[in-house]
């Protein structure tokens, strides 16, 4: 198997002197100035070393220097350098081409060190074309690409690299906006999926590996279409399980927007707040459909700003679906749903209990809790 | 060997299963072999029967025989007599572990009373006069039960816990049916660690099904259980303790909830065993119920064979049972048909009424009193084990930061710790564990909302010993997870357990027949 290396040697260097992420030259320097040290490469050192601990056979393909080959001699590997950055100094766009590369040389798996903006980068460069996996080093963890450890993303890939798991899952690629984040705003987007390798082993048994989480939400995803209701506008939000609902019916979607539809028929794609707050006005019947989003199961406020305060609102609260499956809930480890809207007060409204549609004529009574989570 | 060493426990490292390779019976023999030749018939007697196969009809009859294997007798017993040689059976290894499953000592004077001829040879269509002993028995065991769940009638019908759950739902149906509330009231609610056939059982008959999720104390809030009830609910149906080994100390509430609501309350008991005698059902105002026999009462599992699911209900339901019921007039007792409320037959016959005989018997042995400490030593033994548990490295007690009070008889364990700081994961524990003669864990119902979960439940009949062998089994299977995680990741090493065909799992086959079609198209 050829494994792919990319490390982004500025990743987490901000957290600890105080900055929120390292994107621009200038924060930089800043945390340099403030003593900040690079993290990346040594945690990309600890994931390799599991794997050589392990006894995993795999061809390492990396860049020059911190981006991957220091962290390969460290553990006494002797990787095929593939990209070399112009300058000391990387940039996200070091990133970006060296992912191309090595999709270009037909690697298995992109595995990168880094944070939300390495994935982002990855995610641009070769979307869903070739398997990713992080290691978690970076200052802000939104994504659902990571493995929760270095060691456990060691863990997963000797895993993946022996053939043992060959399943894989869409992960959300999300991502803050990092200026308004460093002024304490949090704007979290959802920027697409990386295919990741998926461990059952995390979250189910060998028991009932036979029947998947896909199954359970293709079976959602049926039961939904099943009980649409006609003459009813529906706002579906971004995510895997409500992509799902679109695709069963037919109709194009745009996997991170929010798209609205009537009678089985496209309305409108990848909407804003403000064509919401038209449709709904101009629709009686409405309901909104969305699923939690990310790791941390947000329903509203990260990912799907669009459905606004003002939108759920108009909507209704009564009419919002909640679409997870089982998988999905048991993967929350317990921790509550959570609300951010631009509205305290809805947000109030929301946190207590809700329904989930699990499956067909299943239904989860789940907790909300509302608040910016571990925004801090 | 685990004997009084002064308290330290010695492992069975030179524990070895037996591995005999053996093939699939169908894989063995050869064309022709016989293990029984009947002798031929005579002419004499051909001719005064005529034709055997005359009065089946035709489209019934076999185009051809039946692919049976072909065997002598000694190669019959060979084959299965290894077959038992390559478990790890309840007599042989200390099986304190399948939690959920109260696998207790099974006595085996109850298995000699079971085989008297007294019992074996009955059967299910006698005339109710010649049968008189056994209804006796069903009769007053139903009344046993009665009083040990403060319920007013039983039935033995069900073959199993989920059979029993079934009976449940359809007479929570049939009350609403009869209340003409039947088609308004088709929810049913349940709790996510309760057992899922109380999902299921609802599921399979029309039920839409309500799941409650726990809340940071293990169990559910009451505020969930307000959010999920309406007009629609038909009733809840719940194991209390819940597989966490928790007990829902709100209960009596809960079921309140839900009869303000309108709805009836079912009693999942399959974890009764740290509560006979201590808490009763119908005390808590439940309105039905059902005991795994081959759980709490001493019975042994049987694959639906020899299970049985005793179901009761209060008194104003006991025109839902299943039919018959076994009646008793005074002087004789009967069987009664015709009950024109029931839910029908839930299975043929009076159900498994060896396993009644067994149960009985246990019962009788106990007595009350020995009942409610049989309950006391669950308990104790599963938080004297508990305090071992948590004691070894990488291992903690599910929801123990937010709630520290005792479990019951079983309880729910994580190994996140260890998974995330060894990569070992749950199923390698199990599978390095029996390398040392024990049985292995049940990890966990799905979904498993503790991660890298295992559940234990060490019932009345395990010794200290066995409990400190058990815990010290654990106790080295984590210390080679820090020190030699390879060892266990790769095991077992001593044991016979088998590997999964590759890809069985995406295309399962339950029938022999099935699995040769699948190997014929590649997919296995």
């Amino acid at each position: 198997m050829k494994l792919g290396l990319i490390v982004n040697p500025i990743a987490g260097m901000g957290g600890s002197v105080g900055l929120k992420g390292t994107d621009g030259r200038k924060v930089i320097r800043q945390a340099r100035t403030l003593g900040a040290v690079p993290r990346a490469p040594a945690r990309a050192t600890a994931t390799l070393e599991e794997l050589v601990r392990v006894g995993a056979e795999f061809e390492l393909l990396t860049c020059a220097g911190a981006m991957g080959e220091a962290s390969a001699l460290a553990c006494h590997l002797t990787p095929t350098v593939v990209y070399r950055p112009a300058s000391i100094e990387t940039t996200a766009e070091d990133t970006r081409r060296a992912a191309r590369e090595m999709r270009k040389l037909a690697v298995d798996l992109i595995l990168f060190a880094g944070g939300d903006g390495t994935a982002r980068d990855v995610h641009e460069a070769v979307g869903g074309d070739v398997p990713a996996l992080g290691i978690p080093a970076g200052v802000k963890i939104h994504s659902a690409v990571f493995a929760v450890s270095p060691r456990a993303a060691g863990d997963l890939l000797a895993g993946f690299l022996r053939g043992r798991i060959g399943t894989m899952r869409e992960a959300e690629v999300m991502d803050v906006d990092e200026a308004a984040y460093r002024r304490g705003q949090l704007a979290t987007r959802l920027f697409g999926y990386l295919r990741v390798p998926y461990d059952p082993q995390l979250v189910q048994g060998a028991k009932v590996r036979s029947r998947s989480d896909d199954t359970a939400a293709e079976e959602l995803a049926r039961s939904v279409v099943a009980r649409m209701d006609r003459e009813t506008l529906y706002v579906v939000g971004p995510g895997t399980t409500t992509r799902r609902i679109m695709t069963l019916m037919g109709l194009e979607s745009t996997l991170l927007g929010v798209d609205v539809i009537l009678d089985g028929q496209v309305l409108a794609l990848d909407v804003a707040e403000r064509d919401l707050l038209r449709l709904v006005r101009d629709h009686p019947r409405a309901r909104i459909i969305v699923t939690p989003i990310g790791g941390q199961g947000f329903l509203f406020g990260r990912g799907n700003q669009q459905i606004s305060g003002r939108v759920v609102r108009a909507v209704g609260i009564q009419n919002v679906v909640v679409v997870a499956t089982p998988g999905k809930l048991a993967s929350l480890g317990g921790r509550p749903f959570l609300v951010d809207t631009d509205d305290e007060e809805l947000n109030r409204t929301l946190a207590g209990f809700i329904a989930v549609t699990t499956g067909d004529r299943q239904e989860a009574i789940y907790a909300v809790g509302h608040g910016s989570g571990n925004a801090g | 060997m685990s004997v009084d060493t002064g308290g330290k426990v010695i492992l069975r490292e030179h524990f070895h299963q037996a591995a005999w390779n053996e093939p699939l019976i169908v894989e063995l023999g050869r064309a022709g072999r016989r293990g029984v030749v009947p002798p031929d018939a005579g002419e004499e007697l051909r001719s005064q029967v005529g034709d055997v196969l005359g009065g089946t009809p035709v489209g019934l009859r076999r185009r051809q025989p039946p692919v049976l294997p072909e065997l002598s007798q000694p190669e019959v017993v060979r084959h299965y007599t290894r077959l038992s040689q390559m478990v790890l059976a309840n007599n042989v290894a200390v099986n304190l572990g399948l939690g959920t499953t109260t696998m207790k000592y099974n006595p085996l004077i109850n298995e000699v009373l079971s085989r008297s001829p007294k019992l074996t040879e009955l059967h299910p269509a006698q005339d109710e006069s010649t049968v008189q002993g056994i209804l006796e028995l069903l009769y007053r065991f139903g009344e046993m039960l009665s009083e040990i769940s403060g319920m007013d009638r039983f039935t033995f019908q069900p073959a199993g816990g989920s059979q029993g759950i079934l009976a449940n739902a359809l007479m929570m149906r049939a009350h609403h049916a009869a209340n003409g509330q039947a088609s308004q009231r088709d929810e049913v609610i349940t709790t996510i660690f309760s057992h899922p056939a109380n999902a299921a059982a609802p599921a399979t008959i029309g039920f839409k099904v309500i799941t409650l999720y726990p809340g940071r104390e293990g169990y559910p809030e009451l505020d969930a259980l307000k959010r999920a009830v309406s007009e629609r609910t038909a009733g809840l149906m719940i194991t209390n303790p819940e597989d966490t080994g928790i007990f829902n100390p709100q209960i009596a509430e809960f079921v309140r909830v839900v009869h303000d609501a309108g709805g009836l309350c079912a009693y999942d008991q399959a974890n009764a065993n740290g509560i006979l005698g201590v808490t009763r059902a119908r005390d808590a105002g439940f309105d039905m119920c059902q005991f795994n026999l081959h759980k709490t009462f001493s019975v042994p599992h049987g694959c639906m064979g020899g299970a049985v699911g005793a179901t009761g209900v209060q008194k104003d339901l006991t025109a839902f049972l299943p039919s018959p019921t076994v009646e008793f007039d005074g002087s004789r007792y009967y069987l009664d048909s015709r009950r024109p409320a029931s839910v029908g037959a839930i299975r043929s016959g009076l159900g498994n009424v060896q396993s009644v005989l067994k149960a009985y018997a246990w019962v009788r042995s106990l007595g009350a009193e020995g009942l409610r400490e049989a309950a006391h030593m669950a308990v104790l033994n599963n938080n004297y084990l508990a305090a071992k548990v948590t004691a070894i490295r990488g291992a903690s007690l599910s929801f123990a930061d937010e709630n520290p009070t005792r479990r019951l008889e079983q309880a729910r364990y994580s190994w996140e710790r260890l998974a995330a700081e060894t990569g070992v994961h749950t199923m390698d524990v199990h599978n390095r564990m029996i390398d040392f003669g024990v049985q292995g864990y049940f990890t966990s119902h799905h979904p498993w909302l503790v991660p890298e979960p295992f559940t234990l439940e060490p019932a009345e009949s395990y010794t200290q010993e066995e409990l400190d062998e058990f815990a010290a089994v654990l106790e080295r299977v984590a210390d080679e997870a820090y020190s030699d995680p390879e060892t266990v990741k790769t095991a077992p090493h001593r044991s016979t357990a088998a590997a999964p065909v590759p890809r069985a799992q995406e295309h399962p086959a339950m029938t022999w027949r099935a699995f040769q079609e699948l190997r014929r198209q590649g997919l296995v």
